[in-house]
């Protein structure tokens, strides 16, 4: 039975580093950047929904609304200050720059929220779900965000294979020149993909500050990490990569911690990390693309 | 940059003695060889590092607040004359350092060293070299004290906590089968798990459950609390801070776990959080010296004081903080040194003071010095009822 519990809170957390993962690799996929302000729009998106549901008394639903509108636009407005210029910099630059953005964040949110630490009411109420007698516990906030990560997964794969936006956004993905010679907006396609990885960051910080109830500028980061190494673990740029990999991470770390040493666990999922890498080094579901010269 | 800031500053002296601002009894070589840590005005200057801002800024605040309080007190009495000042160090070691480096600048001659462990384990180095005299109100960890003869604590050192603690719970029969949840990355946590388990073995507490996390996995306690939940633990002792105490109080609330917790001094502040939900931390059982509800006259008017003056009840930080500016007073009187003198005098003349007298205050009755630094005096434990603390 515990190890059926140990299952769930697994695949709960990995729900929520797969959420952020989705978000770091469409914007890898398309922009082939690494954005690691990422983490830090998840703690934005948590203290829109504080504020809305704490400060405002908005109903919850109306916090979460507001929380991936403003997200979204702060990615938009991020892409378009920050990384547009540096569209034809090298790589290392445009890296910098996340990195630059990401201290940015934090810092403002220090000043704006001051820095003691919030306690966040969850978005998802009611009692926990008792199975088997009461010997297993289910939070509903659990359900909510594995149901949440699926259909979000689902949803992103239908709208990158099915619609002209989402096969606009694979041919940058592929040919960045050549999709603009075949009169595709490169920089409407990537201002487009900023603003839905911004908007799942928002439910992903929701999600996270509703299951793991503190809020703080820091936040976001170790999760931002964490999701990072999610997506590098399934693949970067492949969508059921990252929830292969988020949900894999969250599944090890918990295990690891419950069967092998609580002290060891991020290097057991760090091991594992690398030892994959090293049999496929373009992770779990990644293509290999080769060279040609 | 030496020799002219030496020049500099013996001209400064030799101003001064024209000016007729006598009773300098400093040299000038002297203060030429301090750096600027000499004194010019009539009042001891007293100096600390603490998290203004940042996680842990509900300890820093509290500190600077009841040090203030104290500092006015005495200086309306009109004796041993203090100026505070303190300098934000977000409870990060580099900023510490650099904090305190603002704080020699400014000519601080008395140390209250830094409110936490790291940052003050990493200024007393340059606190011990520098030969400024330190009494901290609140870093407890062994490291801060180890093998500096001038860095003193007003708050118990770790081990204590962790000795106490394990005490107490064998001694009121909290519990028999103890589950821990420790922080593995920090050394307040490490300091005071290793003794209580030690001092567990002594009391014959059984210790069913032994669980860490860090840093980089301190949101999911999912894990550790349904080991402690499994073996049957009838109380968790949960020696950390406020933060992810609070996290695990409210995990534990959602898969219906409902032990008895018990906190060492970091639990202090949990109530002060934000919207925490302060139901989850009924019942919870803490370790600190200090007790607001005390009907004693010095705690009455102490807490009456700060809540005119911030609106909140006032925590063992800020009764720590205000202990030791009132030690610090006690020791300069009885020393009858004077504010003229340099740091370096005045350390020593504090180490003797310290390590030979006896202290009352807000924090506890007798309290007295070895020469490590580590301070003696008897806990105190305090329980949650109704979102206040109530004594045990």
């Amino acid at each position: 039975m515990s190890l059926l519990t140990h299952l769930i809170n697994g695949i709960s957390l990995g729900s929520i580093y797969a959420i952020i993962a989705l978000g770091y690799t469409m914007v890898y996929g398309i922009a082939k950047m690494l954005n690691f302000a990422h983490g830090d729009v998840i703690m934005v998106g948590g203290y829109m929904c504080f504020c809305a549901t704490t400060y405002l008394g908005w109903p919850p639903i109306a916090g979460v609304l507001l929380a991936v509108v403003v997200c979204t636009a702060l990615g938009v407005v991020i892409e378009r200050l920050a990384y547009k210029p540096l569209r034809m910099a090298p790589a290392l630059a445009v890296l910098i720059t996340a990195i630059g953005v990401s201290y940015f964040l934090q810092n403002a949110a220090l000043l704006i929220w001051g820095s003691s630490t919030k306690s966040f009411s969850s978005v998802v109420t009611g009692d926990p779900i008792q199975l088997f007698g009461g010997q297993l516990t289910i939070t509903r906030v659990t359900i909510v965000t594995i149901v949440a990560c699926v259909v979000i997964m689902v949803a992103l794969t239908l709208f990158t294979g099915k619609t002209k936006m989402g096969t606009a956004m694979r041919a940058v993905s592929e040919d960045k020149g050549a999709a603009q010679l075949m009169g595709i907006n490169v920089n409407t396609t990537i201002s487009l993909t900023f603003a839905i990885g911004s908007g799942l960051a928002a439910i992903a910080g929701v999600l996270l500050c509703s299951a793991y109830p503190t809020l703080l500028p820091t936040t976001g980061s170790m999760p931002g990490i964490k999701a990072f190494t999610a997506a590098v673990f399934g693949g970067i740029g492949s969508i059921p990569g990252a929830l292969l990999g988020g949900i894999l991470l969250g599944v090890i770390e918990i295990f690891a911690k419950a069967y092998i040493s609580t002290q060891l666990s991020d290097a057991i999922v760090f091991a594992v990390l690398i030892i994959v890498l090293l049999v496929k080094p373009d992770g779990l579901l990644g293509k290999r693309v080769s060279e040609k010269v | 940059m030496k020799k002219s800031l030496s020049m500099l500053l013996a001209g400064m002296m030799l101003v001064g003695t024209l000016a007729g601002c006598g009773g300098n009894t400093a040299s000038t070589d002297n203060a030429g060889s301090e750096d600027g840590s000499t004194a010019s005005g009539a009042a001891f200057k007293i100096g600390g590092t603490s998290p203004l801002t940042g996680d842990a800024a509900i300890y820093g605040n509290a500190v600077k607040r009841g040090a203030e309080i104290a500092a006015e007190e005495i200086n309306a009495k009109g004796g041993v004359q203090i100026e505070l000042k303190f300098e934000d160090d977000e409870n990060n070691t580099e900023k510490a350092v650099n904090a305190y480096n603002t704080l020699k600048d400014w000519g601080m001659q008395l140390s209250l060293g830094s409110v936490t462990s790291k940052p003050c384990e990493a200024i007393s180095t340059d606190l011990n070299a520098d030969r400024i005299f330190a009494l901290t109100p609140s870093a407890s960890s062994v490291a801060t004290t180890e093998g500096k003869d001038n860095v003193f604590q007003m708050c118990f050192a770790d081990p204590n906590q962790g000795t106490a603690s394990a005490e107490y719970i064998a001694d009121q029969k909290l519990g028999t089968k103890i589950a821990i949840i420790w922080k593995n990355d920090d050394v307040y946590s490490t300091g005071i798990h290793d003794k209580f388990v030690a001092e567990a073995e002594v009391k014959g507490l059984e210790i069913v459950s032994d669980t860490t996390f860090t840093d980089a996995s301190a949101t999911d306690f999912s894990v550790q609390l349904n080991d402690a939940k499994d073996k049957g633990a009838d109380l968790v002792f949960l020696p950390m801070y406020y933060t992810p105490a609070s996290l695990i109080l409210t995990q534990a609330n959602a898969m219906g776990y409902a032990p008895k917790f018990f906190g060492v001094d970091g639990m202090d502040g949990i109530l002060t959080v934000e919207n925490f939900d302060k139901s989850l931390a009924e019942g919870v059982m803490l370790l600190t010296p200090f007790n607001a509800d005390a009907t004693d006259d010095k705690t009455v008017a102490f807490v009456t004081k700060y809540k005119e003056l911030y609106g909140e009840v006032p925590n063992q930080f800020a009764a720590d903080a205000y202990d030791c500016v009132y030690a610090y007073a006690q020791a300069l009187e009885a020393a009858e040194v004077t504010p003229d003198m340099s740091a370096e005098e005045l350390c020593t003349a504090m180490i003797e003071q310290f390590t030979s007298m006896t202290f009352n205050g807000l924090t506890g009755e007798n309290m007295t010095w070895d020469t490590t630094g580590a301070v003696s005096k008897s806990p105190k434990g305090m329980v949650i009822e109704n979102g206040a603390y109530v004594g045990m």
